[in-house]
């Protein structure tokens, strides 16, 4: 699914009667958003009213107040992360930390070469980055990827040139859930003195980070995927070993070393903190969590319903993610039908410009199944109950839309669908 | 985008879901569109070759809320008219019935486009068909 700019889906009253325990509607789309944490809104709340003081005033206790705040979570982000507490810079959230480490790097190191590498499964705000830089003169490589969505090393290493200066590529996909190797990318790198910048938005948090361990240069980082607030994220740069710089893209004061100019948004840095902090703490305990609901919700569907693909790779994968494609039903009407659950869809009819999940056609998905997709995010506030009732929802109107697809009666007939000749095949 | 009441009316209550017999005489089938689009339609009806008046009509669609909407709503409209009548339809009328939006008018197209191709086929069925005791004649 063009994730990001999705066609919002209607949640009316429903007819279903829920089960005890489970409250309408739910929430299971949390690779899009997340809801707060109630301690990270606790965490925020002083620092509207009280401590409001902007964190650059140096010279009275509101000033300092802020900052203490604001240092604070700077410290709880590098020790999620590995990092050092210069090496984090605030920014309004990842698409901007993208924005800045991709134009950033590409600008400071211009005299060394032109060249950058990204995969074509990349969130949007690091391809429509990269494109831009295409227009001035630099050189993308868009890799492909596998079947099971995974970037081959190989591949990387052989497009790779003495004129390479940045490899980008996220650590966890935010639509198929896949992770991956980045550590080994890294190295890659590494060797070469290329710069890492990987895209961690859906993965910090969710999976054991470390800037060294994993060779990484520069990545960045998104308050709202991991129950903090949204408009504020952050975005590692590495000073040692090999140091990385980059030029600002926002000027005005220089705050944040140069980096970053602007007023920082003391109470969404907070709270970005303090959903890392939290992750610190929760973060092993809970994987095992999600992992098991997921698994229960995948196995739910799939031992009821014929037909269901997931894509992307389940080995290395998120563990609150599930992506499948239902064969003959197409994943608008199934959204429809399930309108007291929040899922997303990787069909061209919810997505805004028409057009089927790049991410899903990346991984050799055809574009029926692609049309037939649906992404689960089961997140930290999912319960059991909610899985089962949301496994049974599916099933039940994917029964029922297979009963109204004339596709899945012409398999049932024996007929092979990628034999016919369709009408509205020439285009 | 919210739906119109009629598209998810249409929706939770198809109207004449179902198949008929593609080789009978007096039953025309449209099968239009394509799953890499994410939107098929299989429209049939079944026409009095007396009258040509459509006695009836079954869809089963792949495809958006909106397209299933719309291919019901064109079985519901087509039955009880003459073939010719049927053809008169045109998809903006489906969009102002349903209330579809601009990004949604293509469902329409579609639907037109599956009355259309279940008539032709028909016709076609029917130009075959030789007049009775003509094919023996030399």
């Amino acid at each position: 699914m063009s994730t990001d700019v999705k066609v919002p889906q209607q949640l009316p009253a429903t007819h279903h009667a829920a089960p005890q325990g489970v409250k309408l509607p739910i929430y299971m789309d949390n690779h899009a958003t997340t809801p707060m944490d109630p301690r990270v809104l606790e965490e925020m709340l002083p620092y509207f009213m009280e401590k409001f003081g902007n964190a650059a005033s140096r010279n009275h206790s509101f000033g300092w107040a802020g900052e203490e705040g604001v240092e604070t979570a700077r410290e709880r982000i590098a020790k999620l992360i590995g990092a050092t507490t210069k090496e984090i810079i605030f920014t309004s959230g990842a698409t901007e930390s993208d924005n800045l480490a991709i134009k950033g790097v590409a600008e400071m190191y211009r005299e060394k070469g032109n060249h950058i590498i990204t995969a074509v499964t990349e969130h949007k705000a690091v391809l429509d980055t990269c494109k831009r830089l295409e227009k001035y003169g630099y050189r993308v490589t868009y890799m492909p990827v596998q079947k099971d969505g995974l970037v081959d090393l190989e591949d990387l290493k052989r497009a790779m040139d003495d004129k390479t200066i940045l490899v980008t590529i996220m650590a966890a996909n935010n639509e198929i859930g896949v992770v991956q190797p980045f550590a080994e990318i890294g190295k890659l790198c590494r060797e070469r003195g290329i710069i890492f910048h990987t895209d961690a938005t859906q993965a910090v948090g969710k999976i054991p980070i470390d800037v060294n361990k994993q060779n990484i240069d520069l990545m960045s980082i998104s308050g709202h995927k991991m129950y903090g607030p949204k408009g504020v994220g952050a975005l590692y740069v590495r000073r040692k070993n090999p140091r990385v710089q980059i030029s600002a893209i926002i000027d005005g004061g220089g705050h944040e070393r140069g980096m970053r100019s602007g007023t920082l948004n003391v109470p969404g840095i907070v709270g970005l903190g303090k959903a890392c902090a939290i992750a610190s703490e929760e973060m092993s305990r809970e994987a095992v969590q999600l992992a098991g609901l997921r698994d229960r919700l995948r196995d739910r569907i799939m031992s009821r319903l014929d037909e269901t693909y997931i894509n992307g790779s389940m080995e290395h994968r998120l563990p609150g993610n599930l992506n499948i494609s239902f064969a003959y039903v197409e994943g608008e009407s199934l959204l429809m039908g399930i309108n007291d659950i929040a899922v997303s869809s990787g069909s061209a009819c919810t997505s805004a410009t028409l057009e089927p999940s790049y991410v899903l056609k990346a991984l050799g998905t055809g574009d029926d199944l692609a049309h037939s997709s649906i992404r689960f995010g089961i997140g930290r506030f999912n319960t059991a109950a909610e899985v089962d009732y949301v496994a049974d929802r599916v099933i039940e109107t994917v029964e029922r839309l297979r009963e109204l697809s004339p596709l899945y009666e012409m398999a049932k007939e024996g007929i092979n669908l990628k034999d016919v000749k369709w009408a509205g095949e020439a285009h | 985008m919210s739906y119109s009441d009629k598209v998810i009316d249409h929706y939770n209550n198809p109207r004449n879901v179902g198949s008929m017999d593609k080789s009978s005489a007096d039953v025309g089938t449209g099968l239009v569109g394509a799953p890499e689009c994410g939107d098929v339609m299989k429209l049939q009806i079944k026409v009095n070759r007396e009258t040509n008046v459509i006695e009836e009509a079954k869809f089963k669609t792949f495809g958006c809320g909106s397209a299933i909407a719309s291919s019901s709503l064109a079985t519901e409209w087509v039955k009880g008219k003459t073939v010719d009548e049927a053809l008169a339809i045109k998809n903006m009328d489906i969009v102002k019935e349903l209330s579809l939006p601009p990004v949604k008018i293509h469902c329409s197209v579609l639907a037109e486009d599956a009355i259309r191709a279940a008539i032709g086929d028909w016709k076609k069925k029917q130009a075959s068909a030789q007049p009775v005791g003509a094919a023996v004649m030399q």
